[in-house]
């Protein structure tokens, strides 16, 4: 034991040595701590040195207190880098055993699909919105007044025997096209109109390229000053945007439908593939206006039937008109 | 209507191409459908003569015939067609020829005679489907000329797709006028004499003032041959018309009839039994018509009657009796017009669409009836000799339909159509289409032909301005359009927001047929009386869907079939319910699961969906609504498992359904697996609140979870009910995490836990308040319900 007056000097750097030696020899956080606490701990080397401090000397207690203070710095800086080290190749070992196969499938319920007949409704909704029209409907059983004679087409008409009507009996019949919503929205409302409406229509027809149920957008603007070349211009840019294309060439030729005057079919022709009728227009016939009574002196409008159908078939490459109704999962999931 | 182009150009012949016609036809509403080479596809095929026959030596079939092809040579050819015979001329191939379809003549040995050639009929040729024995070739054509050459087959047919306003163009001078109007051209004239009478015998008839008859006129031709050949050059137009050669008589009708467009008859006098009437049908009037049907007529028919009865169906077609044929000898002609209101739908009724019907059925032109006379009775006299008689008339000049007279206004014409014409062409235009045209002071008065039924109104003489100036040169214009903004209500629910919720459920949509097999349809709904199509395409599209279940069992039918077993589908669309007096036509959204909850995949297990996976894509659906105003109660539709579906009430109102289709019909409609099922009427979808904010608590939530034992049959509504009644008001929200039943639980009883999540607004809950609200809870679900803890 060292007496009072005696020159005691402490000596920490065994200390240090085997602190040094003893972290860079701890293989993992555990032991790591285990050295921590042998060296810094309550019972620790280091505190027994700080406790030893007291019996010194008072001039030599600053010193020896710096020193011990050093040391503890010194072993707290090299536990921090080793644990470091440790956690950092901890990390390492888990990662390089944490890989999944991401060539795997993800889990949970598929994303379904819309149909693409409304795909296509939806596309055109969308593109005649951008003109101000909106979205009209009517029955599908329908009356012969809706569906004919307001139209122009009375009993015996030609034109009748060319739609193939789905009857129910004397008064009743599935509506052989969009076109009896017309009437129904001149009816109720005042003009001007700018309507379309899609919908489901009828005939009493089945082979390769007819089926009994196909879908139509019928259009309608009306209005002060509505004319002729206005139908060719909105009917041609639709088509144009319709197809995404600038440069597929559109042809109007003249044609007959009751209920409109002049009338007109409208062809596409895609790169240098076949003439193919996509529409059915016209200035709409002064005798339908008198029947829904719109002033024909002060208003003029047109009016539209397109195939949905066979714009699909056209937009998407479908070559049998009757997959629509197939409702093959193989073919739905192709539009998703 | 099809046409030679060759015939057509004798009309009007514009310096053109085929294909610029066609193109300029199709422009004017003429909508060319086809345009054919009547070239043929062979060659090396001359006029041969046939100056001898003899027969084969060595087969009874078989004849040798001794050929005078003229400048070519003789040859002798091995033929097998009953009506070889010497003096008739016929096809005949030389060796070298080339025959439709690539058949190569060679010199060959039949059954040991060398045949040099080859003798053939029409139908080898392509030129008809008249395979019966040799072509004769009528007029004694020269021989060795090449065939090509004699039948002028340097000609195309153009066929045309006629609107139904355009009757006027159902003859080859109808189709010339439109050119003419388009190339500024005059019709090559065509003058039609009128024959002279030779003799003063007349066909007396009748006729009476209620039928479809407003002119007829008619004459006798005595001394017809009737044997005499039509000649070549009728036969191939024709042909080219799609119409077959008959006799002189008939084919001479048929050629005026697409030439000029009066549908003419010819009948053999000697057949008919004195007067003959032109007058309606009595009620089931029979006749016989020349195609060998006995047809039964209603009264507003018009016939042409002899004493007997009915001899024809008036406009529509002849009858058998009184035919012309090869031994006729004295010919009354027919030419008539019968008016179009009167005509139409009863081709249809009679199925007797002949070519003269579909144009009585348009309007045929009221002033081309003594014409059209004039003209057939020229042709018959050439080709079969005759004298003709004087042309007996009879019209009711009052029901003739003739146009009236209205006014064009200028102005009107760039009102409707965008663009000016010039006066000059509006006037040129009109008037090569054969209107009357004088100035007026707004524009023009204009009269329309006697041939254009269609010019009615303003319009329709301005869609002629069009049609004729041309489409192409109407400009494209997009009107002055004033946007303006558009009702956009956040409180409506849109389908497509409704489709797309689904679909992001993994929802694909379907479209089926709106009809149904009426079978399938009672048995699930045997309680509707379904809407029924008097004319079905077929029994199993036959009755309007009272829901879409038919059409999405059907749809799955389909894709397990498939092996495809693993679906989510769904439909939007009408269901059609009658009731009562009416018919409800209502607009439903519907769907279906089947198979695997997921598809089969690595990751998760591969159980069957159940109802629970589709209630909570209906609780989805639901939700884009205002959920809360929607209650599930216990199933009532007939055709669902009774204990696994639900009834989906809104307001007190019954607005759709889900659940498991019922075991009995899985068997009975022979379905392979079973299906989960839904339908909500869409009206009860597309409204929704406007969110309005409420305050969220800054203050922390407890949870206190319990685990409890209740009787089977009572239900989780009924517990939260119980639960809510009893709580305070800080009660925010219960999670039930879990629903067990079986082992280690009484019969009769299930165990579910519960975690009920307190929290107040205004202040932190304290531990002790939260203990003695929870035991309230569990003594009232006790008292009310007999709820207990679980030991």
């Amino acid at each position: 034991m060292p007496k009072n007056g005696d020159i005691v000097s402490i000596d920490l750097s065994g200390l240090l040595n085997d602190a040094a030696s003893a972290i860079e020899s701890a293989a993992d956080l555990n032991s790591l701590d285990a050295v921590r606490v042998d060296m810094l701990g309550k019972k620790g080397r280091l505190t027994a040195e700080l406790k030893a401090i007291g019996k010194l000397p008072a001039d030599q207690k600053p010193q020896a207190g710096q020193a011990i203070n050093a040391a503890k710095q010194t072993i707290q800086a090299q536990l921090d880098q080793r644990k470091t080290e440790l956690q950092s190749s901890q990390l390492d070992q888990l990662l390089n055993v944490q890989i999944e196969d991401i060539s795997l499938p993800g889990r949970g319920v598929a994303s379904g699909g819309l149909h693409p007949i409304t795909k296509t409704i939806d596309r055109i909704a969308g593109l005649f919105g951008q003109l101000g029209f909106t979205v009209a409907e009517g029955p599908e059983v329908e009356s012969d007044y809706y569906n004919f004679e307001a139209l122009n087409i009375p009993a015996h008409h030609p034109a009748r025997a060319m739609h193939d009507t789905f009857y129910f009996d004397a008064g009743r019949l599935l509506r052989t096209h969009t076109s009896s919503v017309q009437i129904r929205h001149m009816e109720q409302h005042s003009p001007p109109h700018r309507i379309i409406a899609p919908g489901r229509v009828y005939r009493c027809d089945s082979d390769m390229t007819h089926t009994p149920m196909f879908h139509q957008v019928e259009g309608l603007l009306v209005d002060e000053n509505i004319r002729f070349s206005d139908l060719m211009g909105h009917l041609e840019g639709f088509l144009k945007m319709f197809f995404d294309q600038d440069d597929c060439a559109i042809r109007f030729r003249p044609s007959y439908f009751p209920f409109t005057e002049p009338s007109t079919e409208v062809d596409i022709r895609i790169g240098s593939g076949k003439w193919l009728e996509v529409l059915g227009a016209g200035m709409v016939h002064p005798s339908v206006f008198e029947a829904v009574g719109i002033d024909t002196e002060r208003y003029t409008g047109y009016a539209f039937g397109l195939g949905v159908e066979r714009l699909a078939m056209l937009r998407y490459g479908v070559s049998d008109l009757r997959q629509f109704f197939e409702n093959d999962m193989r073919f739905l999931e192709q539009f998703a | 209507m099809k046409f030679s182009e060759q015939w057509l150009r004798e009309w009007v012949n514009p310096a053109i191409s085929t294909e610029e016609l066609a193109e300029q036809l199709t422009l004017m509403g003429l909508e060319v459908d086809e345009v054919e080479s009547v070239a043929p596809g062979f060659s090396k095929v001359v006029v041969g003569a046939i100056t001898d026959v003899q027969p084969h030596p060595d087969a009874d079939k078989l004849r040798v015939c001794a050929v005078d092809a003229g400048s070519e040579g003789q040859f002798s050819v091995v033929c097998g067609a009953p009506n070889a015979r010497p003096g008739i001329h016929v096809p005949f191939a030389m060796i070298g020829a080339r025959l439709p379809g690539g058949h190569k003549i060679k010199k060959s040995k039949l059954r040991g005679v060398q045949s040099e050639g080859m003798l053939c009929s029409a139908s080898e040729l392509e030129l008809s489907d008249d395979s019966d024995g040799l072509m004769e070739l009528s007029g004694e054509p020269e021989t060795g000329m090449d065939l090509s050459e004699l039948l002028d087959l340097n000609d195309n047919v153009i066929e045309v797709e006629l609107t139904p306003n355009r009757g006027d163009c159902l003859s080859i001078r109808g189709v010339a006028r439109d050119v003419c109007a388009r190339n500024d051209r005059d019709l090559e004239l065509h003058e039609i004499t009128s024959v002279p009478a030779e003799h003063q015998d007349t066909q007396h008839f009748t006729v009476s003032e209620d039928c479809a008859c407003v002119h007829y006129t008619g004459r006798l031709i005595h001394d017809v041959d009737s044997k005499a050949p039509t000649p070549l050059w009728m036969v191939e137009r024709l042909r080219r018309g799609g119409v077959r050669s008959i006799n002189a008589a008939v084919d001479v009708t048929n050629y005026v009839m697409l030439e000029l467009g009066q549908p003419m008859h010819a009948f053999d006098v000697d057949k008919v039994q004195g007067s003959i009437s032109v007058r309606r049908a009595t009620e089931g009037e029979k006749v016989k018509l020349l195609d060998g049907r006995d047809l039964s007529l209603e009264s507003d028919t018009t016939v042409i009657a002899d004493d007997r009865g009915a001899i024809g169906v008036a406009g529509i077609m002849g009858g058998d009796s009184t035919g012309v044929d090869a031994s006729t000898r004295t010919v009354f002609l027919e030419s008539a017009l019968f008016l179009p209101q009167d005509i139409i739908g009863k081709p249809r009724r009679y199925d007797a669409h002949t070519d003269s019907a579909h144009r009585f059925e348009r309007g045929v032109d009221p002033g081309l009836q003594i014409e059209a006379l004039e003209y057939a009775t020229s042709l018959l006299i050439n080709i079969a000799g005759g004298k003709g008689g004087p042309v007996s008339v009879w019209i009711d000049e009052d029901r003739m339909p003739l146009g009236e007279p209205l006014i064009l206004r200028r102005e009107r014409i760039e009102r409707v159509l965008g663009i000016e014409i010039a006066d000059e062409q509006v006037e040129s235009i009109l008037t090569r289409l054969g209107v009357e045209v004088s100035s007026d002071a707004q524009g023009w008065e204009v009269t329309p032909p006697t041939y254009r039924y269609d010019l009615r109104i303003e319009e329709d003489y301005i869609e002629e301005l069009a049609r004729v100036h041309g489409f192409d040169r109407i400009p494209r214009t997009l009107n002055a359009y004033q946007p303006g903004f558009k009702p956009a209500s956040e409180s409506v629910v849109t389908v497509s927001a409704l489709k797309n919720a689904l679909v992001h459920r993994g929802f694909r949509e379907v479209v089926t047929f709106s009809f149904v097999d009426d079978t399938v349809q009672q048995a699930l709904h045997p309680e509707v009386d379904a809407l029924l199509l008097a004319n079905p395409i077929s029994s199993d599209l036959a009755a309007m869907r009272c829901s879409l279940v038919p059409g999405l069992l059907s749809v799955m039918q389909k894709n397990t079939s498939r092996q495809n077993n693993d679906l989510r589908i769904f439909e939007a669309g009408l269901r059609f319910v009658p009731q009562k007096s009416e018919l409800i036509q209502e607009s439903v959204i519907g769907g279906l699961i089947t198979g695997r909850r997921y598809n089969e995949n690595w990751a998760d297990s591969s159980e069957m969906a159940d109802l629970f996976d589709l209630k909570g894509d209906l609780e989805v659906l639901l939700g884009l609504a205002n959920a809360n105003q929607f209650e599930f109660v216990p199933g009532t539709q007939p055709f669902l498992h009774p204990g696994r579906s639900a009834d989906i009430v809104c307001c007190d109102e019954n607005v759709g359904w889900y659940g498991e289709l019922h075991p009995k019909l899985q068997n009975s409609l022979d379905l392979s697996q079973n299906s989960l099922l839904f339908e909500i009427r869409l009206d009860a979808l597309m409204n929704r609140m406007v969110p309005a904010y409420q305050e969220i608590s800054r203050y922390p939530s407890v949870r206190r979870d319990l685990s409890l034992l209740m009787p089977q049959q009572t239900t989780h509504r009924a517990l939260e009910d119980c639960l809510v009644k009893h709580a305070p008001k800080w009660l925010q929200k219960i999670v039930t995490f879990d629903v067990y039943s079986g082992e280690n639980i009484d019969k009769g009883m299930k165990s579910v836990a519960l975690g009920l999540i307190l929290q107040d607004f205004s202040r932190t809950l304290e531990e002790a308040e939260v203990d003695d609200a929870v035991a309230v809870v569990i003594r009232g679900l006790d008292q009310d319900l007999g709820v207990r803890l679980r030991a």
